[in-house]
């Protein structure tokens, strides 16, 4: 740190100096000014936009215009025969992701950082990202094709094993199973690319010294690998956590039947077709400003819960 | 290092699983291929599966003889250019800002951010702002309204907080460079492996992106690829009403063909950019790491 006034050789910068200094720090305002204004407009607006949430909104009014109902929209989605079954489905579809598709990319990274031969395991790595970069159009699409009752090479193994031929894109049993074993497939490599980061960053000393002491391999893992990415896991186990109730659109829109829709309807999907699809902007934003509310609250339930047990925190 | 036979146990086990999952990873990537190229009889009853059969290109000739896939396609491509040109420049030009300590107001500026990664105002709002600018149905609904991502403006951020230092931009700005000036002459020449990263990010979203054009576009001569994909292969067009039984039969068989064909029509370009692309990625995500 240099303090100006214990250098009193150095003179004081002219006021052109500083003018000029302002001048091109002005520039850096410059750069940030289009993205300021696009954060303002289209997070922002929507923020404030959001209280026709509150209002019966009429398109002919605006948002000012259109009179003051209070808590009504809430209360009549609250009443809805829909609500339990919408926030049912959407809790449930998430909390089967967190438990079975959260811990796959863990143990797959594990598993591929005692892989000796290091060719293989970038390979089996490289082949692994590629689904995550389907479209979730393809990506469903596939699935259709897959399982198809009549020409789907899943259903044509399984009757050929002597088992029944399953609509499973047709099947409100199904749904869930699929949704959350496709997405193991489709996220697996791509989400252990994070822990595999965290694995390349040990020491190799500690498997050295573990060695030595005669620690095996299952010991080394358990008492090295998994500390060392633990705090890795505890951020992103806390970011899905906080994340049950936005589960995404597409891939459950997109799935969608009216033979599945008991169990398909998740509030994304609910609030696209009340709002957009059916017109009613002020019903679908209470749901949809319900959603935000609830999700922000469980993340900061669930950071406060990471750090009262000691564990890493997101702040 | 020594290995116990118990190390060796677990060698196999791992090296026998990790390659089942290799397997059922790579194998429907492939059988998409042959299945594309093998005439649809064979795949309809199961006949395919480690070599096509019957091969034939009339899968790809359908695919390739179909306008809306064409004009998908043009129109994805064109959302792609300018959306990944608008998002790259927004981006670094706000990354480098908010690199700089000099900024006033730094934090309180990536703390408005951060927040709209936590909360939003909901679909609804969001397109009643779209729609109140006139934007709907135009080609900047599909630019605009997602013209930076939070996360990404983190990640440039972070880079070039890192990789540009403090004292080489001092330094400059003693001798009379601008800020701007500094940006394209030293920040920009030596973010080359961010910028990739973030056209890479910032491309293959829109490529994939089906939402945005569900939302905001009505006619069908605008619509991106992913929105006619989802046309074709989840069968919303109905194929034509036909009373001929062999008709119906032979519009099936046809769409079937269509179908592998045109999954690997749709994702030629990311498919084939993606071997030499992915460590791009993969840096990606670690550059976002060291924030997380």
């Amino acid at each position: 740190m240099k303090s100006t006034s214990a250098a009193p050789a150095i003179p004081r910068p002219s006021r052109r100096k500083l003018l000029s200094h302002a001048m091109r720090s002005w520039q850096l305002y410059a750069f940030l000014l289009p993205t300021l204004l696009y954060f303002g407009i289209f997070h922002y607006g929507p923020l404030y936009g959001a209280q026709i949430a509150f209002r019966d909104y009429l398109g002919a009014l605006g948002i000012w215009g259109s009179p003051w109902v209070g808590l009504k929209n809430f209360e009549r989605f609250f009443n809805s025969a829909y609500f339990v079954n919408l926030l049912s489905n959407t809790v449930i579809l998430s909390v089967l992701m967190l438990v079975f598709s959260f811990p796959v990319p863990v143990i797959f990274a594990l598993m591929l950082n005692q892989l000796g031969n290091q060719r293989y395991k970038r390979i089996v790595q490289t082949v692994s990202y590629a689904p995550h970069f389907i479209s979730t159009v393809v990506f469903v699409g596939m699935l259709f094709l897959f399982t198809s009752p009549s020409v789907g090479i899943v259903n044509i193994l399984v009757s050929r094993l002597g088992g029944p031929r399953i609509y499973y894109m047709g099947s409100a049993a199904w749904f869930r199973p699929v949704y959350v074993l496709s997405d193991i497939w489709q996220e697996t490599g791509w989400g252990a690319i994070i822990y595999l980061a965290a694995l390349s960053a040990i020491n190799p000393e500690l498997y050295e010294a573990a060695t030595i002491d005669g620690a095996t391999k299952f010991q080394r893992i358990l008492h090295i690998d998994i500390p060392a990415i633990l705090p890795t896991v505890t951020i992103l186990l806390v970011l899905r956590a906080g994340a049950i109730m936005s589960l995404g659109f597409e891939k459950a829109f997109l799935m969608q039947s009216s033979l599945n829709l008991e169990v398909s309807e998740i509030i994304s999907t609910y609030v696209y077709k009340v709002g957009l699809q059916g017109a009613q902007f002020s019903f679908a934003s209470a749901v949809g400003l319900f959603n935000s509310v609830a999700n922000l609250v469980l993340l900061l339930i669930v950071n406060r819960v990471a750090r009262a047990l000691g564990e890493t925190s997101l702040w | 290092m020594r290995r116990t036979r118990g190390d060796v146990i677990f060698d196999a086990a791992n090296y026998t699983l990790v390659s089942v999952f290799f397997l059922l990873i790579l194998y429907p990537l492939y059988f998409i291929i042959i299945a594309s190229l093998s005439n649809p009889d064979f795949v309809n009853i199961g006949a395919i599966t480690f070599w096509p059969r019957g091969i034939t290109l009339e899968g790809y000739q359908r695919t390739l003889r179909e306008v809306s896939v064409w004009r998908g396609y043009r129109n994805t491509i064109l959302y792609t250019v300018l959306g990944t040109t608008i998002n790259v420049s927004l981006t670094m030009t706000a990354g480098y800002a908010l690199s700089r300590k000099e900024l006033a107001g730094r934090s309180v500026i990536m703390r408005l951010i951060v927040f709209t990664m936590l909360f939003s105002g909901g679909l609804i709002p969001t397109y009643l702002i779209v729609k109140g600018l006139g934007m709907t149905n135009t080609l900047w609904a599909m630019v605009i309204p997602n013209a930076v991502s939070a996360w990404n403006l983190i990640i440039a951020r972070t880079y070039l907080q890192q990789s540009i230092p403090q004292e080489l931009l001092e330094a400059s700005l003693v001798d009379g460079c601008s800020y701007a000036r500094f940006f394209w002459e030293v920040a920009v020449p030596l973010s080359g492996a961010i910028i990739a990263v973030l056209a890479l990010l910032y491309s293959v979203a829109h490529w994939n992106s089906f939402f945005t054009g569900l939302i905001y576009l009505q006619d069908y001569s605008k619509y991106p690829l992913q929105l006619i994909l989802r046309d074709i292969l989840l069968g919303y067009q109905t194929a034509g009403a036909a009373d001929d039984a062999k008709t119906v039969q032979e519009m099936q068989r046809i769409a079937d063909l269509m179908k592998y064909a045109l999954i690997i029509v749709a994702s030629f370009p990311v498919m084939v950019l993606y071997p030499f692309l992915q460590r791009y990625f993969v840096k990606g995500v670690m550059v976002g790491a060291i924030k997380g």
